[in-house]
């Protein structure tokens, strides 16, 4: 005795709920393509080299509403919106520091013209930008190979303080090697220095942060950078502040006395 | 047989369907409208069109923008995506959001999209084309359809925490494409084209458009109507041939109200210089009441004769 051959009550319900599943199994697998486009496309975010002022990579692919806006108002014009089948997700702004480097403009009117607060206005100063850093390749930058070039250390507009040249003396009939180093403390990650860069493909270039810094561990304790003892005075680990930046460094830990009775 | 005699006044023979420039003329300032604003953005971005020194005329793209440097403009739906991922907009944005959700409840949701929306172009193309080939269908789907992908859009973006039709829209893409630099996006609108043209008439625009579906819902209180004269209607039906959304031309409800409701009709201006017996004419809201008074005394007056 099938419902569907009854005509009535049964037949009719039956057939709601068939309609009904039907159509939840066409949203639920229309939904999940959907979605699998979407994460698909945020995929390569990682990537991308945002204006300053950004938000954090998922707060920012959220909160950006794709009008550039930023663009229109970027004075050298280096931004641009991704075209749709890009290497990086669709519609947001980017920006390829080899072919045009952020200038940093002091007013930040890519980060005024944002609308939705994509690109924060937390920003106020374009030092304190954080678009990517600047990762030297030590093989193929002419430095590094004995030459005096250090053009990346003389265009860095946070002179002296992104990147550093540090001398490194070599044998006698030769003069010393001055090689930059990249400061994460102070390079905003405008990418003057990649755009300057002589060599065929830039020796130096931006990456985002997320790709290339790495993180040293609370444990550690570096000793020998306190002028205070090290002592067994040991705070329990909920005692401990979370370590940020700026955030002080527990001077004291446990069992490491004998390294400063001069054995080592 | 009291209706018989209201439709017998005019015949097909003494009032022909309108021909020429003239019947033109909504469709031509609609055209002017979806390239105009397109020039306006592209202009702003590439030719350094200003308003004052420094100033912008129109600076950004449909999803966002500024207009001469004061008014901000925000795509309501876009915004609602965005609040949906938890972002908390910024207060320039809610301001869009007003300005563009105030404009479209006066003069209709879905003007925007027969007079802004520069995929119209690709999908009116795609539906006169249609026409001229006389291309059948092949199969049919419910025109509710697009609010069931209006509902999915806001689940997803929920889940997913992106706004899920902007990533996808291909409304976006052409336009962010012409403004900002050419990519892979045409191959969306080709997609479309080819969907309208061989597969469901009207596919786009009338079945999946989740934005159209969003301004069909806000397009309720228009003030800006198709107004409908039911004394002089001969029920000739060349409205519906020529309308995207002909569900909205249903006779009984027209005789109802005096004026076309529903919220899916755009304002594109097609029905009302086709007419041929000027029964569908743009007309204020407030005012629309007044004529139905009138039709109905005529009416009366015409059946007691």
């Amino acid at each position: 005795m099938s419902d569907s051959s009854q005509p009535g009550l049964d037949s009719r319900r039956r057939d709601f709920l068939v309609k009904l599943a039907q159509g939840a199994a066409l949203a639920g697998t229309g939904g999940l393509l959907w979605d699998y486009i979407l994460r698909n496309e945020a995929r390569a975010a990682p990537y991308a080299l945002r204006p300053p002022g950004a938000l954090d990579e998922d707060d920012f692919n959220a909160a950006c509403i794709k009008c550039g806006q930023c663009v229109v108002d970027c004075p050298p014009l280096i931004l641009k919106l991704q075209p749709a089948g890009g290497s990086l997700p669709i519609g947001m702004p980017y920006f390829d520091p080899r072919t045009g480097p952020c200038i940093m403009c002091p007013d930040i009117p890519c980060m005024k013209a944002c609308p939705t607060g994509a690109l924060s206005p937390s920003l106020k100063k374009i030092e304190d930008a954080r678009m990517g850093l600047a990762v030297i390749d030590i093989e193929n930058c002419l430095s590094w190979k004995g030459l005096r070039c250090e053009i990346c250390h003389r265009e860095c507009p946070i002179k002296g303080k992104a990147i550093t040249l540090e001398t490194h003396p070599r044998q006698i009939s030769k003069h010393a090697m001055f090689v930059p180093l990249v400061h994460s403390d102070a390079c905003t990650g405008c990418g003057i220095c990649e755009k300057a860069c002589p060599t065929t493909i830039a020796a130096i270039r931006i990456l985002p942060h997320k790709l290339v810094q790495g993180k040293i561990g609370e444990h550690y304790r570096l000793g020998w950078t306190f002028d205070t003892e090290v002592t067994q005075d040991f705070k329990s680990p909920e005692a401990v502040e979370p370590a940020g930046p700026g955030a002080a460094v527990p001077k004291t830990a446990p069992g490491v006395d004998y390294l400063n009775e001069g054995g080592l | 047989m009291s209706e018989a005699t209201v439709r017998a006044p005019s015949t097909a023979a003494e009032h022909p369907v309108p021909t020429g420039l003239w019947v033109w003329r909504y469709i031509i300032l609609r055209r002017i409208s979806q390239v105009g604003i397109l020039l306006l953005f592209f202009g702003t971005l590439h030719w350094g069109w200003e308003f004052s020194k420094d100033v912008g005329l129109l600076s950004g793209n449909l999803s966002a923008s500024t207009f001469i440097g004061l008014i901000p403009l925000t795509d309501p739906f876009a915004a609602l995506q965005i609040f949906l991922t938890g972002h908390v907009l910024a207060q320039e944005s809610l301001i869009g959001v007003a300005v563009v959700l105030g404009f479209y409840l006066l003069v209709g949701g879905r003007v925007f999209c027969s007079w802004v929306c520069p995929v119209n172009l690709v999908t009116d193309a795609a539906g006169w084309l249609r026409n001229k080939l006389g291309i059948l269908a092949i199969f049919h789907l419910p025109r509710g359809l697009r609010y069931f992908i209006l509902a999915a859009t806001l689940v997803i973006t929920v889940i997913s925490g992106l706004a899920a039709f902007e990533w996808v829209s291909p409304i976006g893409m052409m336009h962010r494409e012409i403004i900002f630099g050419l990519g892979m996006g045409f191959t969306a609108l080709l997609a479309i084209f080819l969907f309208d043209l061989l597969i469901l008439k009207h596919g786009w625009c009338g079945h999946l458009c989740p934005l159209g579906a969003f301004y069909s819902l806000i397009g309720k209180t228009a003030l800006i109507r198709v107004r409908f004269d039911k004394n002089t209607c001969t029920h000739c039906a060349e409205c519906a041939k020529v309308c995207p959304e002909p569900q909205v031309l249903n006779l009984k409800k027209l005789e109802e109200r005096g004026y076309v409701f529903s919220g899916e009709c755009s304002n594109c201006g097609r029905c009302t210089p086709i007419c041929p017996e000027g029964s569908l004419k743009f007309d204020f809201k407030p005012l629309i009441r007044g004529h139905n008074v009138q039709a109905d005394a005529i009416a009366v007056q015409r059946r007691t004769k």
